[in-house]
């Protein structure tokens, strides 16, 4: 199973630099720790101590923001695309 | 990284435009820019998905597109801005705690006061906020993404009275 996950500059030190990486997992939250193996401290960007998305973070499943799917329980099939963007926001 | 925002007048125009139209809610968007080239070229005002006067966030959807469609056309997000109503054009600090593009120009626009708005650029990397001035420039080769308020509002009191247009599906 391969999933396409695309990653924003700012996590981009996590990854070697690297722009897209590729992971597996049935959910979101099985993929953020495959990929954590191989790509230290990703998933800690992504994910607060207490087990949820961060706040700073939007992450789609292919066109649809997880939020609206089932944040880290949403579901995951082969070929589908991550996309991880900085959410743009403030005061 | 540059130490100052080169920007044509006429987005900076348009982007004031957006803000006081869209007061006192707070108003947000993009200028894209060719990859690497630190020139902001075509403007893309955001929907603020918050609607409130001391809030903003990029509607989710309409942020995926955007970046999709700017990755397609090889640019990068040069600028990022957004208005404050009633304060100071000055990063707050959830502002900086949002930056997530640090290759970004910051850009605050306040329309506090409805005679003059107050526009500062910034650079907010690892927390830390930097002030750069702002250079307009009386390009004439502009891009506008299709905003009809924008482009119109911007056209009033223009002189020479017609502006030259890269226009966005030829290019």
């Amino acid at each position: 199973m391969a999933i396409e996950v695309r990653i924003p500059t700012i996590l981009r030190s996590h990854t070697g630099g690297a722009k897209v990486v590729e992971g597996s997992g049935d959910t979101l939250n099985d993929l953020l720790t495959d990929l954590d193996a191989r790509h230290p401290g990703l998933r800690g960007r992504l994910v607060t101590a207490e087990g949820g998305l961060h706040r700073f973070v939007n992450v789609y499943v292919n066109d649809e923001d997880v939020r609206f799917l089932g944040a880290l329980d949403t579901k995951l099939s082969d070929g589908d695309t991550v996309t991880i963007l900085p959410a743009v926001a403030g005061g | 990284m540059s130490d100052v925002l080169s920007i044509g007048r006429s987005i900076i125009e348009a982007i004031v435009e957006h803000a006081r139209r869209d007061h006192p809610d707070e108003a947000c968007g993009v200028v894209a820019g060719p990859a690497g080239s630190d020139r902001p070229t075509r403007l893309i005002p955001m929907q603020n998905a918050a609607r409130s006067m001391t809030f903003y966030e990029f509607d989710s959807k309409e942020y995926l597109r955007v970046w999709r469609e700017m990755d397609d056309r090889d640019e990068e997000p040069v600028v990022i801005y957004h208005s404050h109503t009633a304060t100071e054009a000055y990063p707050s600090r959830t502002d900086i705690s949002f930056a997530g593009w640090p290759q970004a120009h910051y850009l605050l626009v306040s329309t506090r006061d409805p005679q003059r708005a107050e526009i500062r650029s910034f650079r907010i990397v690892d927390g830390e906020v930097t002030e750069e001035p702002v250079r307009l420039l009386e390009s004439d080769s502009v891009e506008a993404t299709v905003d009809p308020h924008a482009v119109q509002s911007y056209m009033f009191g223009q002189s020479p009275a017609s502006v030259d247009y890269e226009c966005p599906a030829a290019s």
